[in-house]
This record gives structure tokens, C-alpha cells and sequence, in this order.
């Protein structure tokens, strides 16, 4: 399972930067989120899914699955919601402030202050 | 703990300062600064009787333990001179401040925030006998002049001088920790004492003379000499409290004191002495010539203190003579250290009451420039009479201190003719020569400054202001300097039995072991001797030179522009930084984004991917993988598919729902692999998530038309590809070899027994790892209050007032 999910994650992480790497705004945050799916899925990955039980101790169990990516990714869906939230409000204002959302026209000029 | 403390009192008082400033406006917020300078002069006065019988006291506060940095506060000789200095002159130049600067129009507390920062690091500076925090400090120097020099921050040339003497000081000041750096790996400690005690082991390192020349770097550049010295005539652009404070009587005076503190040190190479004595003269000659160029009063001014700089400079160096000669505390050899500290002391005094005085003739005539101003002397006597006595001092006239010190710093240059050592007695006379055509462009630009000024016809239309006397504030400062001018002209000798002599212990430990060795009596008259034909010479040659000067001043137009050193500046800085290289950047820095992006996102790949193949670092194997499982493959599916669509779908709202479902397929996921807690969050965020994108989307516009459709692009699919194998290797290889047993054992041990909790990844997310979610509750908050100032925030084109050239 593993090694298909190895596979998943870099198919995630490929489209996510595909998605940045273009010019809509509204493109390159759907591609953060993508991103961030991404990571989540490799941390867990990364620790195997060895162990058949829920890492919350009970009665008779002695195997666990590795607790550790499992909070690192609860910290990372945290953050990765702030940003999102931020990257859409900063979306929003831009349009507001610049009316486009494309990369490309809000580069400044030259000599911009 | 108060001797280290009191380094940071200023600093800490410049805390409260914009309380002051705004919460008491009918005050000027000068008088609350003057206390803390009031303070600190009578606290150092009060070392005065231990220290100048010759004891030191010194303090340590550890800062770097492991490192061996620590603050200290060093009090010798030399550095309580220079810390008496800095706050006597110090509190004068505040209380001139309050007069000079208006409470009303002014930004008083970046002012006296800066100016306070500035004492702080200066007494670091003189006191720090760690040479790593004495670095720090000589830094704060840089950066508080930087934005003390750039106070009118509006004026286009004050910009350029705070940017010139930063370059030029901080690129020093770099050198300088090299050879700091040098000198501690040869000694082993950073203590400059302990240096000291071993300096003939030094001597015999291979890398001695490169970090003597790096710390000479530092020095020169922070005491303006030949060919540094240009950013010091464009400082002036500072306000004049500043000019006589910074540009004058301290600051500047840095390099001297590191060249002073590091003579027991380097005296012994004959580099050191041909430098500092070389490039000291050099210097003192280049600054008095050229002051005669200038037209504007604080510019001569400038030149002037560039020469007295080289002046002190040329006497240490010389003074580095008496290592190399037997039984020197009895020779003629002895009076250029001496002569050194004493002019440094005496500089202090008459120059700060010039730059005063320069200061209040702009004050109170709007104008700085000499061709305009002429027969103040009438309307301003007193500030006339300072003046005169100012510069007479500085001509080396007496009865003002500057006669008894420029009379010695002759002594010490004849003396270099009688040393022998080092090619001296082929170039040792030159120096004496050089010296007295010095003196006497020094004699010239003095009686420039004062007569142009304050004597002859009176051009009341040229005057911006209506000129009238100075405010009796704003005269005490300069008063009580030209007085201490005067009186140390009839009490020379109290004066160096108290600082004098003690500094010289310090800077010629290899000569004296306490200040009552230094047998040296300053008297006014000597009889006949060679220094008295000399001064005469000076005085002769200089008034006449001084009354034809209309006809030869032309001299200086003949050497063109183009060839000074401003003009090597400015070309390095415009043409060389500022076109040349900004060509070259501009060739990959576009400003556009998805350029950096692609730049990043193709190092990367190549970085990982390249350290994985050099490594050899790929493993891949099915060992301890789990069984694949069905749901687990229909997930996997439901992904890939969700993602495509998500990349190439047509409308944003199909683009948006396919994320939400990649979202909760992986929450799926979470629940398969054993993950409830994950499971849980990531619905519940996925959920809001989508809400706002719905809301975004509400707002924001179609994808463009040139962008309908995600179009495929060779380029961009080309570098995701990498990324994503990338990402592919990686995980394989980590899944395929693991060297050490997961560090997670420890929390399922210890889960109960320790935190008393049962869900392992709670526990360590609230108790083992408690701060990493502080910090992430902390960013959330970060988010919170950005998206709120960015919902509020309104762009207003703010009017600009700043004038660009």
C-alpha cells in the first residue's frame, strides 16, 4: 500500500505545481491546497501504515500505528487552513485594489516606488 | 553589575522616549534626554581619582558563555577619557539640541532615539574589552550615524551622506571583525588583555600582519582617513548638534581609540608604524589643503576634522616608534602618545564649540555659505568670541590649548628624524616638513572660518534670515567648550595628570606601569627650541598666504573633477552596482513570479534528485510494506480522478468541488489508515474550506479567456513531472530503508505513565510538543489578524514630499 500511495502523493504533488505554475490567482491557491493535500498524505506515508489499530491506548492492544506523523499532519491541516484563508482574502483584496487576477498584469512596472 | 549595566542606560532610556515625546508635548523632550548624559558624566567622574593613579576596574556580564562572549565594561586610562568625553560632550550637545531643534516642527523622539542608541554603542565601544561585542558596538555606531546623518530624511542629499558614510564604515567595520576573528584564533581568546600579554607570541603567526591591516581597515574608515575620509564631508548634512557630537568629538573619534587600545599589540611590526604614521600625515595634509576649497562652513569644518584626525592618528603611530627603542620613557620618543591624547582632548573641546558656532550662524542667517555671510561680528559678538577663540585654538595660537598640543605633536614629528630603524633615516625628516606645511594650511583655513564669517561687509540681502544673536540656550554649550578651551591653556598640567597620563599607560604598557612614570611636564614656554621657530614660521606664512588668498585660491579649480575620490565612489556606486550589476540581475529577476516560482521549483528537484543519485541514496523494496487494500485502491482512484479534474476543469466552481473532494478523499484516508483525529479535523476544515473558496469564488472573476481552459503547457508540465517523481523517490526510499527505529516508541511508553492520557497523538500535541501548537495557534492568529487588516485596509496614494534628483 505504501508504494501505491508513494505513487498518489507525487501525482498530487505534480498537479499542484502545475496549477501554481500558472496565471490565474484563483489557480495557484486551488494548487496550495492540492500541495498541501499532498504533503499530509507523504508525512503518513513516510511512517509506514504498519500496526492495525488507532494509536489510543486500549485495553488488550499493543500495536499501534506511528503516532508521530499523525499529529505533525493535524498541526499541518491547521496551518495549511490559515493560509488558504489568507491567500483567498489576499486574492480577493488584489482583484478589489487591481481589478485582474492575473500574475502577469500585476507585476509592477519599472521604477515603481 | 551597575559598571555593565550603565553601557545600556542610554539605550534603555530611549525606550520611554516616545512616551515623552507624545504624551508631554508643552516640554521639549531634550530636557528629559539630558538627564540620562548628566547622570552617566558624574557617575565616570567618580572613577576619576582611582583610574588616574593608575588602577582599572573592570565588569563582565556573560552573553555567549560556550562561546566566550561576554559584555564587559573595561575602565582604564583610555577608556574612561573616552567615556567622559562622550557624555560630558554628550550633554552638552543635548542641551544645544533643545535650542537648536524646534519642539513643534520636529521629529524630537526619532531624534533623541537615535542619539541615545548612539551613546549606548559608543561607551560599548571604549569600554568592551571582548572584541566581539566591541564589533556589535562599533556596528550600533555605523547604523545610529547612518539614521542621525539621515534625520531629514525628505532631503535628497542627506539620504546620500547617510548612505555613504554607512557603506563606507559598516564595509570597515567587516574588515575589522576579520581580523578580530584572525587575532583571537592566534591567541586563542577574545579578551583584547589578554591579547596584550601575549603579543610577541603573536608577532610570529603568519596571518599577524593581515589582521593588523584589517583592523587598520576598520579604523581608518570610521576615523575618516586618506582615502575614506569622503563620506565625512557629506555626514554634514546631519544636524549640526549631530555634526559636533558624532562627526567631531566621538564617533570618529573610534578608529583613534582602536588604533590606541591595539598599539601594545602591533607596535612591534614596522607595517603598523609606517601606516598609521604614514597614512595620519597623508591624511592631515589632504584635509587641510583641501578645506580651503570649501564654502560651506560645516564643509571646512569637515576637512578640518578629517586633518586633526590624521594629525592624532600620525602622533600614534609615531608614538609605536618608542616599542623599538631602549629606555624611550626618558627619550624624545615619549611625547607623541602623549601628545596624541592630549590633542585629542583639546580637539574635542574647540572643535565642538566651532561646529556650535557653525550651527548658530545657520540658525540665525538661514545660510552656511561663506561667500554670502561677512560681518556678523557686530550683530553675534558672542558667538564672534567663541569662534575666535575656537579657531585660534585650532591654529595652534596661543593662550589656547591647541598651542600647547600642536606644539608637542611638532616634538614627536622631530623626533622621527632621530629614529633609525625601518628606513627611517631616509624618510623620517620628510615628516617634520610635511607636518609644518600642514600646520600652516591649518593656520590659513582657521582665520578663513572665523574672518570670512564674522568680520567684513555685512550682505544683508544675501542672508535668507534677518541675523541676529543666538538665544542665550543655545550660546551655554559653546561657552562653557571655549572656556574649557581657555582654561586648559593655564592648567595643562591638571588636565594630564588626571586623563592624560593614565591613557598614554595604556596605550605604551611596554613603556610605563603607572601613570606617575610618565615624566612629561607641558609648560608653555620652552625657550628657543626648534618647535618655537617653527610655530612662528606657521604664524608668518600663514597670514600672509591668509591675505593672498583671494589670488591663489584659484589652485584648487585646477584639478578636474573627474579624478577625485567622490568620483570613484560614485561611479562604483552608480555606474558599477547601480547599472552594471543591475543589469545583470535584471536579466533572471524579471518581477514576474511564476518565473522565481519555475527557477525554484526546478532547483529543487535537481538539488534532491541529484544528492539521491550522488548518495546513492535510492533503495526500494517491498519489505515491510502492508498489504494493498481494496478501499485503500478505490481511494487512490477516486484521488486521481479528482485531481484531474481539479487541473483541467473549465469553470472555477468544477474546480472547486474537485478539490473539495480530493479534500475529503484524503480524510478518507486518514480513516482507513488508522487515523480518527486526523479524519475528524480534515472533514471539518475541508468543509470550511470550500465555503470560502465558494465566497472567493463569488467575488473573484472567470479564469481569463486566454485561460479558459488549463492549456497544456510543455514547459510547466515538464518541471511539475520532476517535482512529482521527485516527491515519488523520495517517499520509495524513505519507505524502503529505515536506519533507526521511529522515535515514537518513546511516546507509546511513556504516554501513560508521564502525560496520564490515552489518545497518544492528543498528548503530544497539548503536552510533549506543547509549544509547536502554541506556535501554530499563534500563526492562525497571525492569519486572523492579516485577513482582518486586509479586509480594512484602504490603498490611499499618500503625497509624496520627497525630493528626487
Amino acid at each position: 500500500m505504501e508504494i501505491v500511495m508513494a505513487f498518489a502523493c507525487g501525482f498530487l504533488f505534480m498537479s499542484a505545481v502545475y496549477l501554481i505554475l500558472s496565471k490565474s490567482l484563483l489557480r495557484i491557491i486551488i494548487g496550495t491546497g492540492l500541495l498541501s493535500h499532498g504533503a499530509h498524505l507523504l508525512i503518513l506515508t513516510m511512517g509506514g501504515f504498519g500496526g492495525s489499530n488507532p494509536p489510543v491506548l486500549a485495553d488488550g492492544v499493543t500495536e499501534y500505528v506511528d503516532p508521530l506523523p499523525q499529529a505533525l499532519i493535524l498541526t499541518a491541516i491547521v496551518i495549511s487552513f490559515g493560509v488558504t484563508a489568507f491567500f483567498l482574502v489576499l486574492a480577493y483584496r488584489a482583484y478589489q485594489e487591481l481589478k485582474t487576477d492575473d500574475m502577469t498584469q500585476m507585476k509592477g512596472s519599472e521604477n515603481h516606488e | 553589575m551597575l559598571q555593565v549595566l550603565c553601557l545600556f542606560v542610554p539605550l534603555i532610556a530611549a525606550l520611554f522616549i516616545p512616551f515623552f515625546f507624545k504624551k508631554i508635548r508643552n516640554v521639549h523632550t531634550g530636557w528629559f534626554v539630558l538627564i540620562v548624559p548628566l547622570l552617566l558624566v558624574i557617575y565616570y567622574s567618580t572613577y576619576i581619582p582611582s583610574i588616574s593613579k593608575g588602577g582599572t576596574v573592570i565588569e563582565q556580564l556573560p552573553w555567549i558563555p560556550s562561546l566566550g562572549i561576554s559584555f564587559v565594561s573595561y575602565l582604564d586610562g583610555l577608556s574612561l577619557l573616552f567615556s567622559l568625553l562622550i557624555t560630558g560632550i554628550g550633554s552638552l550637545v543635548v542641551l544645544y539640541s533643545i535650542f537648536y531643534l524646534d519642539r513643534k516642527k520636529e521629529q524630537l523622539h526619532n531624534f533623541y532615539i537615535y542619539l541615545l542608541i548612539f551613546m549606548s554603542a559608543m561607551l560599548g565601544v571604549v569600554q568592551s574589552d571582548n572584541m566581539i561585542t566591541l564589533y556589535l558596538f562599533w556596528e550600533l555606531t555605523s547604523i545610529s550615524s547612518f539614521l542621525l546623518i539621515g534625520y531629514w530624511f525628505n532631503r535628497d542629499k542627506s539620504r546620500f551622506g547617510a548612505l555613504k558614510s554607512m557603506m563606507i564604515t559598516v564595509a570597515g567595520g567587516m574588515m575589522m571583525l576579520g581580523g578580530f576573528v584572525l587575532l583571537s584564533m592566534m591567541g586563542g581568546t577574545f579578551s583584547i588583555r589578554d591579547l596584550i600579554e601575549q603579543a610577541p607570541q603573536l608577532a610570529t603567526n603568519d596571518t599577524f600582519v593581515i589582521a593588523l591591516v584589517l583592523i587598520l581597515l576598520g579604523a581608518f574608515t570610521k576615523s575618516a582617513q586618506f582615502p575614506f575620509y569622503i563620506w565625512l564631508p557629506d555626514a554634514m548634512e546631519a544636524p549640526t548638534p549631530v555634526s559636533a557630537y558624532l562627526h567631531s568629538a566621538t564617533m570618529v573619534k573610534a578608529g583613534i581609540y582602536l588604533v590606541a587600545r591595539f598599539t601594545p599589540i602591533f607596535a612591534l611590526s614596522e607595517i603598523w608604524i609606517w601606516l598609521v604614521a604614514g597614512i595620519g600625515l597623508l591624511t592631515l595634509f589632504w584635509g587641510s589643503f583641501f578645506a580651503l576649497k570649501q564654502t560651506d562652513l560645516k564643509g571646512i569644518l569637515a576637512y578640518s576634522t578629517v586633518s586633526q584626525l590624521g594629525l592624532i592618528m600620525s602622533l600614534l603611530g609615531v608614538g609605536a616608534i618608542a616599542y623599538h627603542v631602549d629606555g624611550a620613557a626618558d627619550t624624545v620618543f615619549k611625547y607623541a602618545a602623549f601628545a596624541a591624547i592630549f590633542h585629542l582632548i583639546n580637539h574635542a573641546t574647540f572643535k565642538g564649540s566651532l561646529f556650535m558656532i557653525a550651527g548658530i550662524v545657520d540658525h540665525e542667517t538661514g545660510t552656511r555659505d561663506i561667500r554670502k555671510l561677512g560681518g556678523l561680528m557686530s550683530l553675534m559678538p558672542v558667538s564672534f568670541t567663541v569662534a575666535l577663540i575656537g579657531s585660534f585654538s585650532m591654529a595652534g595660537l596661543p593662550p589656547f590649548n591647541g598651542f600647547l598640543s600642536k606644539e608637542m605633536f611638532l616634538t614627536g614629528m622631530l623626533s622621527v628624524s632621530e629614529f633609525d630603524l625601518f628606513n627611517f633615516a631616509t624618510w623620517g625628516p620628510l615628516f617634520p616638513i610635511i607636518a609644518w606645511v600642514a600646520s600652516v594650511f591649518t593656520f590659513i583655513y582657521s582665520f578663513y572660518f572665523v574672518f570670512k564669517t564674522f568680520t567684513g561687509k555685512l550682505n544683508k540681502e544675501a542672508l535668507p534670515k534677518k541675523p541676529h544673536e543666538a538665544p542665550i540656550g543655545m550660546l551655554i554649550s559653546p561657552v562653557i567648550l571655549a572656556s574649557l578651551v581657555v582654561a586648559i591653556f593655564f592648567i595643562p598640567n591638571v588636565i594630564t595628570d588626571l586623563f592624560v597620563k593614565p591613557a598614554v599607560v595604556a596605550i605604551q604598557p611596554f613603556l610605563y606601569t603607572s601613570p606617575n612614570d610618565v615624566h612629561i611636564h607641558v609648560s608653555a614656554w620652552h625657550g628657543p627650541t626648534p618647535e618655537l621657530f617653527m610655530t612662528i614660521g606657521i604664524i608668518v606664512l600663514g597670514l600672509l598666504l591668509f591675505f593672498t588668498l583671494s589670488k591663489w585660491q584659484k589652485v584648487y579649480n585646477v584639478l578636474p573633477e573627474r579624478f577625485t575620490i567622490n568620483r570613484l565612489y560614485d561611479y562604483t556606486m552608480n555606474e558599477l552596482l547601480g547599472s552594471w550589476m543591475t543589469r545583470v540581475s535584471g536579466l533572471y529577476m524579471t518581477g514576474s513570479i511564476r518565473k522565481y516560482l519555475v527557477y525554484m521549483f526546478t532547483a529543487i528537484p535537481v538539488i534532491v534528485i541529484g544528492t539521491l543519485i550522488f548518495k546513492n541514496a535510492f533503495a526500494f523494496s517491498f519489505n515491510g510494506a502492508s498489504p494493498v487494500n481494496l478501499y485503500g485502491v478505490i481511494l487512490v482512484a477516486v484521488l486521481v480522478i479528482g485531481t484531474i479534474t481539479t487541473v483541467f476543469a473549465k469553470s472555477r466552481i468544477t474546480s472547486i468541488v474537485a478539490l473539495g473532494a480530493v479534500g475529503y478523499t484524503v480524510s478518507l484516508f486518514f480513516v482507513i489508515f488508522n487515523a480518527p483525529d486526523l479524519a475528524l479535523t480534515q472533514l471539518v476544515i475541508e468543509t470550511i474550506s470550500v465555503a470560502l473558496f465558494l465566497m472567493a469564488f463569488y467575488h473573484l472573476p472567470r479564469f481569463s479567456k486566454a485561460e479558459e481552459r488549463t492549456r497544456f503547457k510543455l514547459g510547466r508540465a515538464f518541471v511539475s513531472i520532476a517535482i512529482g517523481a521527485m516527491v515519488t523517490l523520495v517517499a520509495l526510499s524513505s519507505h524502503s530503508q529505515k536506519f533507526i527505529a521511529s522515535i515514537s516508541e518513546y511516546y507509546k511508553e511513556t504516554v501513560y505513565s508521564e502525560a496520564g492520557g490515552g489518545n497518544i497523538v492528543n498528548v503530544i500535541l497539548v503536552d510533549y510538543r506543547g509549544f509547536d501548537t502554541l506556535f501554530e495557534i499563534a500563526v492562525l492568529a497571525i492569519a486572523g489578524i492579516s485577513i482582518y487588516a486586509m479586509i480594512k485596509l484602504r490603498l490611499s496614494r499618500k503625497e509624496k514630499n520627497y525630493e528626487n534628483k
